[in-house]
């Protein structure tokens, strides 16, 4: 989780990052960065995200995704 | 049937009519016979075109939910591919294949043979549906959505006839539900359907129509520089004005059937980037591509094999090379999509160009901002949004001229043959002080009606306790539709000749 | 209750707006404000003209009552095609019906909406003939047949019975004339006859150019199969003619055709430009654009000699003993009389 919160601060210096924070509601996250951040994933965690999980629902919040990346790997 | 003739006004309100008259179950089926009679209104080739998309996508659907269903997982997924695939080639190939009819050597070659029925524009609304078909069909295949077995709901889908003739392009999940039960007449929801419905025929006939006059004259080889600039400002009020104008029609009639189609502008001149901007104008379609093309292109294995190698070469702009892959292949179809043109072609990259430029600046202007505090002063986002707008007027006059050189050349004069007195040009183009006059009062009161949604939202909804206000209103924009629009023919029986009767 | 109201408030709004943006036709194109006239004295009339202006120039009623006793009017309009003539015919018969109604034979070699011109000629003339029509399934159907099949859209057929659709943009053209006629007209004929009190005399011959075909259109002689069948129905006498004036040429297929047509359906068909010695008309004095119409001097002799024919072969009564027609005939005559002496007077 935490490797995942520093990846969102990379792309994102100026926003401070809970873990609840509502990312894509609150428009922090834009398409460059969902993108970006799939590729970040696949580097650090060796999880692929598919095109189908990449909705606004998996990306709401650094929770959110955590679960995605746990429930992905578990597969 | 354009949205702003008598025959879709009488058109609209039988059926409309008709819709909350009918009691029981036959209130699509009503829905659906009205759509394709619109469709047919176009001709034939119309109605057959979104048949022949309609049934083959419930096959298609019908088929791969009944491997999903009997199959299971990854069984069901490797069995649904050829039919997904199948069908997307299919239909992608079919619109490609009719935007190529529409070109000038296809015209040529066709002209006055058995196939010359081609050539005559493209069947109404296939640039929409197809691409809403095809969300529905890969829904599908992801599992995002269920495979629906009712066929008179997926023919509403994607045949629903306000969204026919310019959009919105609806997503299966958000759309298809809302023509699963009978919907009772609502007084709000057909009278703010119809407000709406008379505020884009404002937009279209008051501003739309009368600036086109202009647009069309300025497009002469003569207006360079100065006039470049008019154009590409005119241009812009043109093309909001008709398509945001368009799409409230299209929203309105929706609403006023009981049915909420997706918004399709968010007062896009407020954005301040250019990535914003491409959120809020066209903003089905942008999601759409968003969905369909740009994740699916930025996460797929030959992508991210690419990223992976261009990392180990460049550290910081290797990471980016694949978002910037995606928005090339993106921005390739968009182009694609709007027509089979170079310009097109030209203006999708010229997009594209400046989304990863300012994506490649943005360290820069981190920086810029951390030393000057401009940011948060209040002039500096109206700064932006100005920015904005010349930047998108420069890139969408592209449209205009299906001769790529002539746009660079136009768009070159603007630097190097800039001057005031090519304003001069004004009183050539076909409209009086008067209509300039009109013209600018209608930019403002679209601006005026934009920035009270944005800070105090819905104005319909202000109005509806007031009967008395909404009705001076609603009878005010009426007169000023059928005062000011640009319609019918100029009067000359002033000054007829008297001669042999 | 409030809402009928507000309804009908809007309605009597739009209603004022529409009589405020029609042209008005009272300080130029007088020709624009002929057709309405008739309604306000509609009723009573022994003769009925309808036609171009080959009809509303060249005949004057004022004469016929003179002279005759005949108590006529004319529904007359510039470039009057023969489907707007017939109409116009059927909605008179709305009306009153008369003993004789008179056509002027011209106007057949136009056979469709197309072949009278370009398309805003046409609907220059188009409006003059139509937007005076009261609303009516004769104007209706006169709507209809006007138009071309690319015209005969909805929005073209609309903005005839909703002229506001057609006139909306003039509100930047409005003028005095606009609001000092906005709920009545001043009366420019006298009885559908426009006087005109030039003298502008013919001194060459117009030449017109031969055609390939003479033969009359179909559509031009359905409408006048039709025309003959609606008196026959009514019990009116109709009555062809071809007005005097020379130009535009009437050829001699033409007349062979009207000819025949008359013998088989047995009407009178009068051939004016046969008896210019017996009209007596001087094509130095009686026309006021070197022969194309005629002025009034010209109007009055050949309304005196063709007011001969409808009172002896067509039997139209002499009514000059009805005290009341008498006295309304006296007041036109004095207006007719007072024009035509000031006219006199600015010549001289």
């Amino acid at each position: 989780m935490e490797t995942l919160a520093s990846i969102l601060s990379e792309l994102h210096p100026e926003v401070d990052f809970s873990l609840d924070h509502r990312l894509i509601e609150e428009g922090i996250l834009d398409s460059f960065d969902i993108v970006t951040l799939v590729s970040e994933i696949d580097d650090r965690f060796g999880v692929v995200i598919p095109a189908q999980e990449l909705t606004p629902e998996n990306f709401a919040s650094v929770r959110t995704l955590y679960n995605l990346i746990v429930k992905l790997k578990e597969n | 049937m354009g949205f702003t003739t008598v025959k879709f006004a009488l058109f609209f309100l039988a059926l409309l009519i008709v819709y909350y008259r009918l009691p029981g179950k036959g209130q699509r089926a009503v829905l659906l016979a009205g759509s394709w009679c619109f469709a047919l209104a176009d001709g034939w080739r119309s109605l057959l075109m979104l048949l022949t998309t309609t049934v083959t996508a419930w096959a298609a659907g019908y088929v791969m939910g009944e491997n999903q269903s009997c199959l299971g997982g990854k069984k069901a997924r490797a069995a649904n591919r050829p039919w997904m695939a199948g069908w997307t080639i299919l239909n992608l190939t079919v619109l490609v294949l009719w935007k190529l009819c529409q070109s000038e050597t296809a015209s040529r070659a066709l002209a006055g043979g058995d196939m010359a029925f081609l050539t005559r524009g493209l069947p109404l609304g296939i640039s929409f549906y197809t691409l809403q078909a095809m969300s529905y069909v890969l829904d599908v295949y992801q599992g995002k959505v269920e495979p629906e077995k009712n066929f008179l709901k997926l023919a509403l889908f994607t045949g629903f006839f306000p969204q026919l003739v310019q959009g919105p392009i609806s997503r299966y999940g958000q759309l298809g539900n809302q023509f699963g039960e009978r919907r009772d007449y609502e007084k709000k929801q057909v009278s703010f359907g119809m407000q709406r419905m008379l505020w884009g025929s404002f937009k279209k006939l008051v501003i739309a129509d009368r600036m086109a006059v202009a647009v069309t004259a300025l497009k002469d080889p003569q207006y360079t520089g100065g006039a470049f600039f008019l154009l590409t400002l005119f241009y812009a009020v043109q093309i909001y004005a008709d398509f945001t104008g368009g799409i409230d029609m299209a929203l309105g009639a929706a609403q006023a059937f009981g049915v909420t189609l997706p918004e399709n502008f968010i007062h896009p001149f407020f954005s301040k980037n250019i990535a914003e901007y491409w959120r809020r104008w066209h903003a089905t379609l942008g999601g759409w591509m968003k969905e369909y093309v740009f994740y699916p292109v930025s996460v797929s294995a030959p992508v991210r094999r690419l990223s992976k190698a261009a990392r180990k070469k460049w550290p910081g702009f290797g990471k980016r090379l694949p978002v910037y892959g995606a928005t090339l292949v993106t921005w390739l179809a968009t182009g694609l999509w709007h027509g089979v043109t170079p310009n097109f072609v030209v203006w999708g990259m010229l997009n594209c160009l400046v989304i990863v430029i300012s994506q490649e600046l943005t360290p820069l202007y981190r920086k810029f901002h951390s030393r000057f505090r401009w940011k948060e002063k209040g002039w500096y986002g109206g700064f932006e949004m100005v920015r904005m707008f010349l930047l998108m007027n420069l890139i969408r006059a592209c449209d205009l001229f299906p001769n790529v050189g002539e746009y660079f050349r136009r768009l070159g004069s603007l630097f190097t043959g800039f001057s005031l007195s090519d304003f001069a040009c004004l009183d050539q183009l076909g409209l009086t002080a008067l209509d300039y006059g009109i013209l600018l009062a209608g930019v403002a009161v679209m601006a005026a009606v934009s920035l009270v949604q944005v800070k105090q939202g819905s104005i319909r909804e202000k109005l509806w306790r007031r009967p008395v206000l909404r009705l001076a209103l609603g009878f005010g924009l009426f007169l000023t539709v059928l005062l000011m629009g640009w319609y019918g023919v100029g009067y000359e029986a002033g000054d007829f000749i008297y001669n042999q009767f | 209750m409030k809402k009928l109201a507000a309804g009908a408030l809007c309605l009597a709004l739009l209603w004022l707006l529409q009589a405020l943006l029609m042209p008005k036709y009272m300080t130029s194109t007088p020709e624009g404000a002929m057709i309405r006239e008739y309604y306000d004295s509609a009723g009573d009339h022994n003769v009925i003209f309808t036609g171009d202006c080959e009809v509303y120039e060249n005949f004057s009623p004022v004469t016929l009552w003179e002279e005759h006793g005949i108590n006529a009017w004319i529904r007359g309009s510039p470039q009057q095609t023969i489907w707007q003539s017939y109409y116009l015919m059927e909605e008179t018969l709305e009306y009153e019906t008369p003993d004789v109604m008179v056509y002027n034979v011209f106007a057949m070699c136009y056979d469709t909406p197309e072949s009278t011109g370009s398309q805003s000629r046409r609907e220059a003339y188009n409006r003059i003939t139509l937007d005076g029509m009261k609303w009516s399934f004769s104007k209706w159907k006169a709507v209809q047949a006007s138009l071309t099949e690319e015209e005969k859209q909805w929005e073209g057929i609309l903005t005839y019975l909703f002229p506001i659709l057609r006139f909306h943009d003039r509100w930047a053209q409005l003028t005095k004339e606009d609001v000092t006629y906005l709920f009545h007209r001043d009366t420019v004929t006298y009885n559908g006859y426009l006087m005109q009190t030039g003298v502008k005399p013919m001194t060459e011959a117009h030449v017109t150019a031969p055609r390939a075909d003479y033969t009359f259109g179909e559509n031009s002689w359905y409408y006048l199969e039709k025309m003959a069948a609606l008196c026959r129905d009514h019990g009116v006498q109709l009555v062809l003619i071809k007005s005097p004036t020379l130009y535009p040429a009437w050829w001699p297929e033409w007349e062979s055709q009207i000819e025949d047509f008359a013998r088989e359906q047995n009407l009178l068909y009068v051939n004016m430009l046969e008896y210019q010695q017996e009209l007596g008309i001087d094509w130095n004095q009686d026309t006021y654009d070197t022969g194309l119409h005629l002025n009034v001097y010209g109007a009055e002799k050949a309304s005196r000699w063709f007011g001969r024919i409808l009172a002896e072969e067509c039997g139209v009564p002499d009514r000059r003993g009805e005290k009341e027609l008498s006295a309304q005939w006296e007041q036109t005559i004095q207006q007719y009389q007072r024009q035509k002496a000031e006219a006199k007077e600015e010549t001289q």
